[in-house]
């Protein structure tokens, strides 16, 4: 028998849709517990994601840190002469120095200042992955000169609307006078609000009391089929205990356990995404406790005439897995609108991903179906003996 | 009728051969345990043949409603034997019950109609219980029985816009699309006047023999007793002998 001549009145369906005052409150109370665990878990990612913006910028098989470096807020410097040591390796094939500092910036129009992130390296030095900012890197030759992130903050001011209109963007930090001589995009962090990029000269004389000889991250690149891991130990055994030494993803990582572990940031998400799962449950198990009990006789009433209890459960079933999906769609479709405002307001890196729309699916969908199985319980109390 | 005999019902042993379709020996029910225990049925005899009509009355409480419910399989029997079409419901099992009851249908007190389904689609969840029949062809068997019972001007109603009458013909619709060798009804005629109630009993009588069910039926309905082949009367838990109506 086919499955059209074997299908049945589509019972879960009609209970659901012939109560449509109830099925928009189940629906409404899904949906916003589907865009709670959205935004908690967008949220949390975009921070774990935009924390290493900037170190997706370099192209590195390998980094030189202090060991007192912690995070991107909190980077100390190291001796220099550590990176030259580590070019003894035979596998290692260039090392780039780069100065990393926060640094106030003021505001060109506002005159207020904010702690930007400021890069500094040696123009001719290929360390960018995208091939525009090593073009615009020579510009940087001439001292005073900064390349500014254009999605900072609106904080720092309208730099990039000036610049692309073809106006002198100046700015001031350090008591020094800079002007902007392009635009890349890397986006904020939780971290820094802004990146600017520019001369290691330029960089040096904004910060005149860093200690010479000494930088915040040395950038080692290998010849090609290396293994990263095996001229890590070597360097390791090599050099003294002053430096750290990493892979790119270990500098990553690093980043990322560092907002992960020593904040409270990761754990408040995630408990607020447990909180709209918890929110999601109670209103679906209400919903179809409910159900269940106004149609207690009409259940007996189908036990009596020799539906089995196995067929009912699966009723109640089908309509937990109805409103899961019901309830998922819009969900779905207004994180996506949230998202993009978010973005708009923020410049963090929140879109929506694949596993994480799959995530909160089968979050809404567990949630449903585990209502529906406490539900079911009541069904037991539907004696077909009594109806009559 | 006859169109309407394309889904069979699984066969039961024993009723083919022209065994009773019930056949009640030495019944007893109680309620309760302990020093609260009260006997309700004592030794009931009972038997319906195919295509009989037994009218059960007596005062409420005496345990008419025990005996149908007993009868129906919707009850775990305690004392005696309750065979019905060929299948003993001493010490069946809840799972040979619930199949059984595919083959009783059930007429109630209310209608105990689907309240989010239409006319239609609750005399379809009756012949959705029929095997081996198509989704079609269960549809067309339900808007048949409710043209037989005079409603095909109403099918898609739901049981909200249709009068007492009209839901109890529903249920009897529904009751019949299972196509059952017996069909148990529990004052059918409670709800209605008395010329609706009438109307369902007769509908429900001339039915019921064209489909050579048995039928057994709880009344205290003193205006239609004349459909019975047989009257049978209870007091206090035990059966009086059953007078046979003649006509």
């Amino acid at each position: 028998m086919s499955l059209w001549q074997g299908r049945r009145i589509p019972l879960a369906w009609l209970l659901l849709t012939r109560q449509p005052m109830r099925l928009a409150v189940a629906l409404a109370g899904i949906t916003f517990a589907g865009i709670l665990m959205f935004m908690q878990l967008g949220f949390r990612d975009a921070l774990f994601d935009s924390s290493v913006t900037v170190h997706k910028l370099f192209d590195t098989d390998l980094v030189l840190l202090s060991p007192r470096s912690k995070s991107s807020i909190s980077m100390t410097g190291f001796p220099e002469r550590r990176l030259v040591q580590a070019k003894a390796d035979p596998d290692v094939t260039g090392i780039t120095p780069v100065h990393w500092n926060l640094l106030l910036w003021r505001n060109p129009q506002t005159k207020g200042t904010r702690s930007i992130l400021a890069l500094g390296f040696e123009p001719g030095d290929p360390l960018f992955l995208d091939p525009a900012v090593t073009a615009m890197a020579p510009r940087l030759t001439q001292k005073g000169r900064v390349l500014f992130d254009d999605l900072s903050r609106d904080e720092f001011g309208p730099v990039a609307k000036w610049f692309r209109e073809g106006r002198t963007v100046e700015s001031e930090v350090a008591g020094k006078r800079l002007r902007v001589a392009g635009l890349f995009s890397s986006g904020p962090s939780f971290g820094a609000d802004g990146n600017l990029l520019t001369s290691r000269e330029t960089l040096l004389s904004l910060v005149p009391n860093n200690p010479p000889g000494s930088i915040e991250l040395g950038l080692i690149r290998l010849r090609p089929g290396a293994d990263p891991a095996q001229v890590v130990d070597r360097l390791r055994r090599l050099l003294p205990e002053d430096v750290t030494v990493l892979t790119k993803q270990g500098f990553l990582d690093l980043e990322m356990d560092y907002w992960r572990t020593s904040t409270a940031i990761g754990f408040i998400f995630t408990l607020g995404a447990a909180m709209g799962f918890v929110v999601g449950c109670v209103i679906v198990y209400q919903i179809l406790y409910s159900d269940v009990s106004d149609h207690l006789p009409e259940y007996a009433t189908l036990m009596a005439m020799g539906y089995s209890l196995l067929t009912l459960l699966g009723v109640v079933a089908r309509e937990g897995l109805l409103l899961a999906i019901f309830g998922y769609v819009p969900a779905y479709l207004a994180g996506q609108v949230l998202y993009a405002a978010i973005h708009a307001a923020t410049k963090l890196p929140v879109a929506m991903a694949g596993d994480r729309s799959m995530t909160v699916f089968l979050m809404i969908l567990v949630m449903c179906m585990g209502s529906a199985a406490m539900a079911m319980r009541k069904l037991g109390d539907a004696d077909p003996a009594d109806i009559f | 009728m006859t169109t309407l005999h394309t889904g069979s019902a699984p066969p039961v042993a024993g009723t083919a051969d022209g065994l009773a379709t019930v056949s009640v020996r030495g019944l007893s029910h109680w309620y309760g345990s302990g020093a609260m225990r009260r006997q309700v049925l004592q030794g009931i005899d009972l038997e319906i043949h195919p295509g009989e009509v037994v009218l059960l009355t007596g005062p409420s409480g005496c345990g008419k409603t025990t005996l149908l419910t007993l009868v129906g399989a919707l009850r775990q029997v305690m004392e005696g034997s309750v065979r019905v079409l060929g299948c003993e419901l001493n010490g069946s099992s809840r799972h040979e019950r619930q199949l059984l009851r595919r083959n009783v249908g059930m007429i109630f007190q209310g209608h105990n109609l689907l309240r989010c389904l239409t006319a239609e689609q609750n005399v379809q969840m009756g012949a959705d219980l029929l095997p081996d029949l198509g989704y079609r062809a269960r549809r067309d068997l339900s808007r048949e029985w409710l043209r037989a019972v005079g409603l095909s001007d109403h099918l898609g109603k739901l049981p909200h816009d249709l009068s007492g009458g009209q839901k109890q013909r529903v249920a009897i619709a529904r009751a019949l699309a299972a196509h059952p060798r017996l069909l148990l009804a529990d004052e059918p005629t409670a709800a209605l006047d008395s010329r609706t109630g009438r109307e369902v009993v007769e509908l429900l009588q001339r039915l019921a023999r064209d489909e050579g069910c048995g039928v057994l039926m709880v009344t205290h309905d003193p205006r239609i007793l004349d459909v019975a082949d047989r009257l049978v009367r209870m007091e206090d838990g035990r059966l009086w002998a059953g007078e046979a109506v003649v006509g």
